[in-house]
This record gives structure tokens, C-alpha cells and sequence, in this order.
């Protein structure tokens, strides 16, 4: 199956017209109300979207008002002064930046290697034929069902004994060899690919690798996409493993920063500025989110409805 | 390995047999054995990932259960002293029955999700636009986020006080009662994650086929009949999906607390097993108690996915 189809935007009235008639059709007719019955669902759903914007906004109100203005009842929803300087006082008031150097370092670093490792896995699992396979992968999908908090204290453990704590390795190390999650969805993805393809190329004379590259990859590469920007955000926004394994401030992770801010000013009660860093800790998920965001509530659409 | 590549001809005959038109080669076994290699360098890097960060911590995690263990020395053997600790541990209790409580948001949340991706799947401007909308703050981070709502939950001046004011409702200090600071962070919870469920109510809704719908209008179904005998049904499948990832989510509830809450609420009031677990491993260092517990948490959580995988393993992870 295709990730595009994973939401069919065709509605129920044009189901049989081919897909891109079909999506144009419905930009025309989604433009206007036909029944009052929409009107109501239409002014609903506003009020619905104004009450999930209603904290973000807020957030970002606090972020530039000035601390007096923080507390004035009613509150002030358009700060007046607006106070920019907040956004220049949180890189010296904390080790903001270190923290987006350590997330970056982390997540890239991970998801590069990570995502290979998977890709090949998949491949491996899914078209290859390697003694022992089927019983392997079973295996491993009883590994994804082990909550992280159930290993945590004995993986720390073992990271204690090697030296690695309060290093970032035990955060990158175990993304390298692969996602789990990340496998088992491509290797279903590739389930749909006909073997003969394949079969074809080996005949040929195409070693596995080449195969990979050159007939495998290209057709998966909208699901490889999907999942990497998901893991992206998964391990950008991680927290129960930074605080486990990094104590000093030159390895704390961005999520790790903001929550000390949190811990640091809010006894002070300086809002704005904690307000200020958590809308920069969200600032690069949410521009992956909002680019993406068509491959990403496709790619949810279509893990979910698969189980 | 050796053993397993030493039989060319029967693997070749497998290789070629399935095709039906392929002919015998002379080359084939050569070609098989160097799909073994290679498709065992593929697989290798998860399957020792997996014996290195979950199968060797799993095993030793068994056995510093049953120790008494500070981290410091050696873990101590204890046989079954820290699961009967457990037992009679107040806040072990309190902490899993807050976990479960919590978990109240998963009803709330789906009834909410149901009703906005039934609003949604109405043809009208602005489809896209709320689809971004309502799961923005799903991919915000659960730091900010928990930043943002212990401030927005303030007793004084907090935003929801200040809504609930406008309309002559003193709101109580949310974090810091007992009996409110669970509803507050069900509120937190549902907030940031309806969008999610929505994604997938909305997906499974165009898919539910047009036929059943047009049979059953045919037959006299009113428009709620159809949604409930119709639609309802088609929906189970992503309902039970939900329900489940949501427990399992739920059960590992953690950094919104400790954010929040740091010091477990108010007389203990929003202390997950997580949290729990973590507050007594990492800070007051009884670690083979926080195995011990962590040991029971996974194997909750182990049978509520092992369910869910077993009754969708027709439709994914086919292994044939």
C-alpha cells in the first residue's frame, strides 16, 4: 500500500473517480457550506481550534511581556511593552545552547545511522532468505513490547560500569542499531514489493547491496521518510532518558535545559523568560511538524490503522 | 554458519522452484549463499542491539529483583523481601492507582476524538487547517508543554482560573489539592492528545466502505442507525488500537509529573509508577526495590501489548 493512500481524500461522494480528480474536485466543493448543519459544525470546530491554540498563544503572550505585566488581571493578551529582550536573556540565563548542540547531536546522529541500519534489516527480513528469519523476527517483536522504564535500571546500570554516564553515547549508542518500530514498518512496506523483482535482479547478476540501493530503497523511500521525522520528534522531545543518564550541564539535552529553567526561575517567578526558552525548545519540531506535516498524519493514519 | 550453506543443490532447487519458470543454474548456489551472508550482516545490527540493551538488562533485571541493592556494592540477595515490601508499600498502591486514574483520560479523549473527526469528515473550508491544528500540540515537546500548563494551571493567575473567572467560577489551585490536580492533568493529557486519535478516527471514517452505508439507507436506517450499526462497528478496530497504545503510553506516564509535579503532588496525589520507580531508584538508590516494581510494570504492560498483538497479527507483522 501506498503511504499517499493512507488517507483517502477522495470523500464518499466521488469514491470510484481516480484519485487526482477526485482531490481536485473536493478543493472545489470543500470552499463553501451547503447545509446550515455545516455552518454549526464549521463554528464548532473554531471554537475547538481556539481552545487548543488558546495555551500556545498564551505561552507565546507571556514570552515577550515584561514581568510586571505577567500578573495584571485581566490579562493582557497582546503584551504591551512588548518585551523582546526576553529572547536575549535566555541564552545567557542558561545552557540553552548547548542544550539544542547535545539534542542535535544526539538526534542526528542516531536517526542517520539508525534509519541505515533499519532500511537494511528490513530488507533483510522481509525479502531475504536467511535460516532462522522468521523465528529471529518474532523474537524482536517481543523485544518492542519491554517498556524502557522496565530495563532502565539495569541498562543504567551497564552503562555505569562502562563510564558512559553522563556522556551522551548511552542516548546515541542503542539508536545505531536500529529501530525497532522503524523495521517493523518498513519490513511490512516491503512486503507489498513483489519478490520476482527481486529474484529478477539476482539472476541478473546484482549483488544484495546494489539491490538495496539501486530497486529497494527508492520504493520505500516515502515510508523511510515518514518514520524518520517521527523518530526525529520522539527523540528530540525525549526526557525520561536525559535525566537518567546526564547529570552535568555541558551534556544536558534542550529538554533537559528547559525543565531546569523551569525548576530555577519559576520559584523567581520569571514567566516570560521561561516562557521565551520553551517556545525556542519548540520552535524546531514544530517547523519539521508544520513542513511535514502531510507525510507526518499520513504516516499516523497508516500505522494506526494497521494496529 | 557453515553448516547451514553446506547444501547448495536442495536451497537452489528452492530458490528457482518458486518462480516455476526458472531454469536450473549452475550458479545458483553461489548466488543463495551469498543471500545468507549478506541478509545476516542486514539483520545483524537490531538483533544485537536487542540482546545488548533489552534481553541482557531483562535477564539481569530478574535477578536484581529479588536483591536488596544500592548501587553502590553489590546487589545482595534478598529472595522475595522487595516484592513483599511492595505489597505492603502505601505509595506503591497509591502511585499505581494514580496511574491508573490518569488513564481516565483515554475514554474522555476518544469520546472528544470521535465526535471532532465525524465534524471533520464534513465536506467544509478549512478541513486541512484543523487537521494541524488540533495536533499541534501533540508534537510539541512534554517539556514545554508541562511548563506551560503548571503555569496555566497557577491558582492566581493562571489561564484556566482566569477563563473559568470570566464566567464567575473560582477555580481551585489545580497542582496543589488532592482532589484536583489528577483532573488537571487528565486535562493536559486529553488537550495534548486528541489530535492524534482524531488522525486515525478520520482515516478509519473514509475508509469505512460507501455500500454498507447506501444498503443500510436503503433498508430505512435513519442517519443515527447508520452511525450506530454501520460506522460505529467499522471504527472498532482503530478504537481498541487507541485504547490500547493509550494504556501502554499511560502506564510510562513520567516527565509531565516530574515537571509539574515534582515532588509527586499533593500528599502523593499525582505520583505515577514511573515516576515512583525513577524517585526511588535514582534518588533514594533502592534499586533492587525500584527493579522489583519496574519488574511487575513491564510485565503489565507486556500482557496488554502481547493482547493487542495477537489480535491484530493477521493484519500486521504477517510472518509467513
Amino acid at each position: 500500500m501506498a503511504a499517499t493512500s493512507a488517507i483517502p481524500t477522495a470523500p464518499l461522494q466521488t469514491s470510484g473517480v481516480e484519485p487526482d480528480a477526485a482531490r481536485t474536485r473536493r478543493r472545489k466543493s470543500d470552499r463553501r457550506f451547503r447545509t446550515t448543519g455545516d455552518v454549526v459544525v464549521f463554528v464548532v470546530l473554531c471554537l475547538g481550534a481556539l481552545t487548543m491554540l488558546l495555551p500556545l498563544a498564551w505561552m507565546l503572550s507571556t514570552s515577550l511581556k515584561t514581568q510586571q505585566n505577567v500578573f495584571l488581571l485581566p490579562p493582557q493578551w497582546i503584551p504591551s511593552p512588548v518585551e523582546w529582550g526576553n529572547y536575549l536573556r535566555i541564552w545567557e540565563a542558561g545552557p540553552l545552547l548547548t542544550g539544542i548542540v547535545n539534542s542535535s547531536i544526539i538526534s542526528l546522529t542516531v536517526i542517520t545511522i539508525g534509519t541505515i541500519t533499519s532500511c537494511f534489516a528490513a530488507y533483510g527480513f522481509s525479502k531475504m532468505k536467511i535460516p532462522g528469519k522468521n523465528a529471529i523476527f518474532l523474537a524482536l517483536l517481543g523485544g518492542i513490547m519491554i517498556p524502557f522504564p522496565a530495563l532502565m535500571i539495569p541498562t543504567f546500570m551497564l552503562f555505569s560500569k562502562i563510564g558512559w554516564v553522563d556522556t551522551l553515547l548511552p542516548l546515541i549508542v542503542p539508536g545505531l542499531f536500529g529501530n525497532l518500530m522503524m523495521v517493523f514498518f518498513l519490513r511490512q512496506y516491503l512486503m507489498s514489493v513483489p519478490d520476482s523483482l527481486i529474484e529478477a535482479a539476482v539472476i541478473d547478476g546484482a549483488r544484495h547491496p546494489q539491490i538495496f540501493g539501486r530497486i529497494v530503497l527508492p520504493l520505500i523511500r516515502p515510508a523511510i521518510a515518514a518514520q524518520v521525522i517521527l523518530w526525529f520528534m520522539g527523540t528530540w522531545n525525549d526526557y525520561l532518558g536525559p535525566i537518567i543518564y546526564l547529570n552535568s550541564e555541558n551534556v544536558h539535552t534542550l529538554q533537559l535545559v528547559i525543565a531546569n529553567f523551569n525548576a530555577t526561575y519559576a520559584v523567581q517567578t520569571d514567566y516570560p523568560l521561561i516562557m521565551a526558552a520553551s517556545i525556542v525548545s519548540l520552535l524546531p519540531v514544530l517547523g519539521v511538524f508544520l513542513i511535514f506535516q502531510r507525510q507526518i498524519i499520513e504516516s499516523i493514519a497508516l500505522t494506526g490503522n494497521k494496529g | 554458519m557453515s553448516a547451514t550453506t553446506t547444501t547448495p543443490a536442495p536451497a537452489s532447487v528452492r530458490l528457482t522452484g518458486q518462480g516455476g519458470t526458472s531454469r536450473h543454474r549452475p550458479g545458483d548456489g553461489r548466488l543463495h549463499r551469498s543471500e545468507r551472508i549478506w541478509g545476516r550482516v542486514f539483520i545483524a545490527p537490531p538483533v544485537i542491539g536487542f540482546a545488548l540493551f533489552a534481553l541482557a538488562p531483562l535477564i539481569f533485571s530478574f535477578y536484581a529483583a529479588f536483591t536488596h541493592w544500592n548501587g553502590l556494592s553489590a546487589p545482595l540477595f534478598s529472595g522475595l523481601t522487595n516484592f513483599r515490601t511492595m505489597a505492603t508499600d502505601p505509595q506503591f498502591w497509591q502511585s499505581l492507582w494514580n496511574t491508573l486514574f490518569l488513564m481516565l483520560g483515554i475514554p474522555i479523549g476518544l469520546a472528544i476524538s470521535l465526535a471532532l473527526a465525524l465534524a471533520l469528515n464534513r465536506q467544509m473550508p478549512g478541513r486541512a487547517a484543523f487537521r494541524v491544528i488540533y495536533y499541534l500540540p501533540g508534537v510539541s515537546s512534554v517539556a514545554a508543554i508541562s511548563i506551560l500548563w503548571q503555569w496555566a494551571l497557577n491558582g492566581d493567575f493562571g489561564l484556566v482560573n482566569q477563563l473559568l473567572a470570566t464566567v464567575g467560577i473560582e477555580g481551585p489551585n489545580w497542582l496543589a489539592e488532592k482532589m484536583w490536580v489528577k483532573p488537571a492533568l487528565i486535562l493536559m493529557g486529553v488537550w495534548k492528545g486528541i489530535g492524534f486519535s482524531t488522525l486515525l478516527y478520520l482515516a478509519a471514517l473514509q475508509s469505512v466502505p460507501r455500500t454498507l452505508l447506501e444498503a443500510a439507507m436503503l433498508d430505512g436506517a435513519g442517519a443515527w442507525r447508520r452511525f450506530r450499526h454501520v460506522t460505529l462497528p467499522m471504527l472498532s478496530p482503530v478504537t481498541f488500537f487507541l485504547v490500547v497504545t493509550g494504556i501502554i503510553g499511560g502506564a510510562q506516564m513520567f516527565a509531565e509529573i516530574n515537571i509539574m509535579t515534582p515532588t509527586g503532588g499533593p500528599e502523593f496525589g499525582s505520583a505515577t509508577i514511573v515516576w515512583y520507580i525513577w524517585q526511588q531508584g535514582f534518588q533514594n538508590l533502592q534499586l533492587g526495590y525500584a527493579t522489583a516494581m519496574s519488574l511487575v510494570l513491564g510485565l503489565m504492560i507486556f500482557l496488554v501489548t502481547a493482547i493487542q498483538f495477537y489480535l491484530n497479527s493477521r493484519n500486521v507483522f504477517t510472518v509467513e
